[in-house]
């Protein structure tokens, strides 16, 4: 079977500017940021970002790649909200589609099993029809009622990271939610996974009952060992969010010299730098 | 004084945790979310914000003991645990059902949960923002999103919780609607209103319901120690008030026990809302 294995950098090599890019995790839970970050290194622009949004979101709008956000929440789950997602917005810097959280799992799952559509009650009465004008109501065939038909949110590429997979691409979540990553993975025309470990296969069902392995290869066009690579969200069991580096990157992000600092100092090389610096940051509050 | 009290004198926190202390503002609130999820059932209740969390539990342990209670994670959870304590590490807490955001979501939409959410702007008919302030395409300030509200309130009962009741929070119209009031659904259609269902706002000052004409707020009750005036005052969008408004009621002193000793012995309650 193909070996899918990949570095962060040929993912990116894959993606291209103006690309509909979705980021799979939950808020500030296993986000695949180190492709994130890689992502910062490049010179894509032009994206929009289909997210349950956290880091990710904030990050990509702080590094003006993001053009246009499709979510139903922003956030960094201990913090509420993400102050670049913020500014972005208040300064008008992204455009925006916003929808409920389970329109956005219907998006995703219609794009995966190529429907034009999929009828929701969720939308109605609320403005979130009233800011997607697109969006159409849809007539039940067998009745009367008049429901919400969600399209499709067909991906360009989707990002997930995973705690761990195999280099044929299967992937496998030990924590306790996977949240919507298989999800994000069927809507993609190519999915990327990352992961903390690549492993033979055969751990996989050593590691956890085989409902785990939640990803299957046929879905995923490449596979990346990223150790780490979720930092600083989330990644039960492997770790838990850095919740003082999050705050960090919070006050940094609120004032333009301490955000340029913070760029600096782990923004401006490669992962293993940022890597090394998470780690000296780590020595240094001991 | 009591020997608890004596006890109590030598905790941090547990000045406000003795049985015969005076009952607080944030103890009114509590009982009176528990009383909101009354009679609920084998229901999901979905609490955001530390009374609610107080009052679903203290819900579970009185007037709703069939109710299911999620660890904020992925877990179903029975048995009841101290607030900011992890329920994983609390003898007596089981894990009784798996509940990624896959499994909530489906929960949600078949409709047998309870959720209180917490609106920055609410209106006269309940119509609620949690997406953005001002302008919608460049907002004042941008919250978090509309995340579920917009489902929640079309598919099961929904119920909000205002820890900071003042003329910004209740307005004559929000900015961007994201949970659905009742003049909102009915505009909407027989789909809307199939299983929209508002219950209750509690908030520090207030207990209110839809019950006014046309699915209008109306006033239940005032905190011991708020007033009519104080009310108005506070209140940015016009609210029905029938007759004497009576006091929301008070703890029975089971209530208070479970409240100070068992569910929030950390006194957590007053950081929200202060004593």
């Amino acid at each position: 079977m193909a070996d899918k294995t990949l570095t962060a950098r040929d993912v990116v090599s894959r993606l291209e500017s103006g690309m509909t890019i979705g980021v799979g995790g939950w808020g500030s839970r296993r986000k695949p940021m180190a492709l994130v970050r890689e992502i910062l290194r490049s010179d894509l622009k032009d994206l929009t970002v289909v997210s349950y949004g956290g880091p990710d979101v904030g990050l990509l709008c702080a590094a003006g790649k993001a053009r246009k956000v499709v979510f139903g929440f922003v956030s960094l789950d201990s913090i509420a909200l993400d102050p670049h997602f913020r500014a972005a917005r208040q300064n008008g810097a992204v455009e925006i589609a916003e929808y409920d959280e389970g329109m956005l799992q219907w998006g995703l799952y219609a794009a995966g099993i190529r429907l034009p559509f999929l009828p929701t009650r969720a939308g109605l009465g609320s403005d979130v029809l009233k800011h997607n004008p697109d969006l159409k109501l849809v007539q039940d065939p067998y009745g009367t009622e008049q429901l919400v038909a969600m399209p499709p949110l067909r991906l360009d590429a989707a990002l997930v990271h995973m705690n761990r997979a195999d280099a044929q691409g299967n992937g496998q979540f030990l924590g306790p939610d996977p949240y919507f990553d298989d999800l994000y993975c069927l809507a993609a025309d190519q999915a990327f996974m990352s992961c903390e470990r690549i492993v033979p296969t055969a751990e996989l069902s050593a590691a956890g009952h085989s409902a785990t392995i939640k990803i299957n290869r046929q879905l995923v066009a490449g596979v990346v060992e990223t150790p780490n690579g979720a930092h600083f969200t989330s990644c039960a069991p492997d770790y838990e969010r850095d919740e003082a580096f999050q705050r960090e990157y919070v006050k940094a992000a609120g004032d333009p010299q301490a955000w340029a600092k913070f760029e600096q100092r782990y923004l401006s090389g490669t992962e293993d730098d940022y890597q090394a610096a998470v780690a000296a940051r780590a020595e240094e509050v001991a | 004084m009591s020997s608890a009290a004596t006890e109590s004198v030598d905790q941090p926190t547990g000045s406000a945790t003795t049985a015969d202390a005076p009952v607080t503002r944030a103890e009114y609130c509590a009982v009176a979310v528990a009383d909101t999820f009354a009679g609920d059932g084998e229901s999901i209740a979905s609490a955001f914000g530390t009374i609610p969390a107080i009052g679903v539990r203290l819900a579970r342990l009185t007037v709703a003991p069939d109710l299911l209670l999620t660890d904020g994670e992925a877990h179903f959870v029975s048995g009841s645990w101290e607030i900011g304590a992890d329920p994983h590490a609390t003898e007596g807490v089981v894990i009784e059902g798996w509940s990624p955001f896959r499994t909530i979501f489906d929960l949600v939409w078949h409709g047998k949960r309870h959720v209180m959410m917490i609106p920055v702007q609410i209106d006269g008919h309940g119509n609620t923002n949690i997406s953005a302030i001002g302008d919608y395409t460049r907002p004042k300030v941008q919250l978090l999103g509309v995340r579920g509200a917009p489902g929640n309130s079309i598919y099961h009962p929904t119920s909000y919780w205002v820890p900071n009741h003042s003329t910004r929070s209740f307005v004559r119209t929000v900015d961007m609607i994201s949970g659905v009031g009742t003049d909102s659904a009915r505009a909407a259609g027989p789909a809307a209103i199939a299983h929209h269902e508002l219950r209750r706002v509690v908030t520090n000052l207030a207990v209110l319901d839809f019950g006014g004409p046309d699915g209008t707020m109306r006033l239940l009750s005032l905190h011991p120690g708020v007033t009519l005036d104080e009310f108005h005052a506070a209140t940015g969008c016009a609210v029905h008030v029938e007759g004497e408004v009576p006091a929301t009621r008070e703890p029975s002193a089971e209530e208070l026990r479970l409240i100070r000793e068992v569910i929030d012995p950390r006194s957590l309650r007053d950081r929200e809302i202060p004593a």
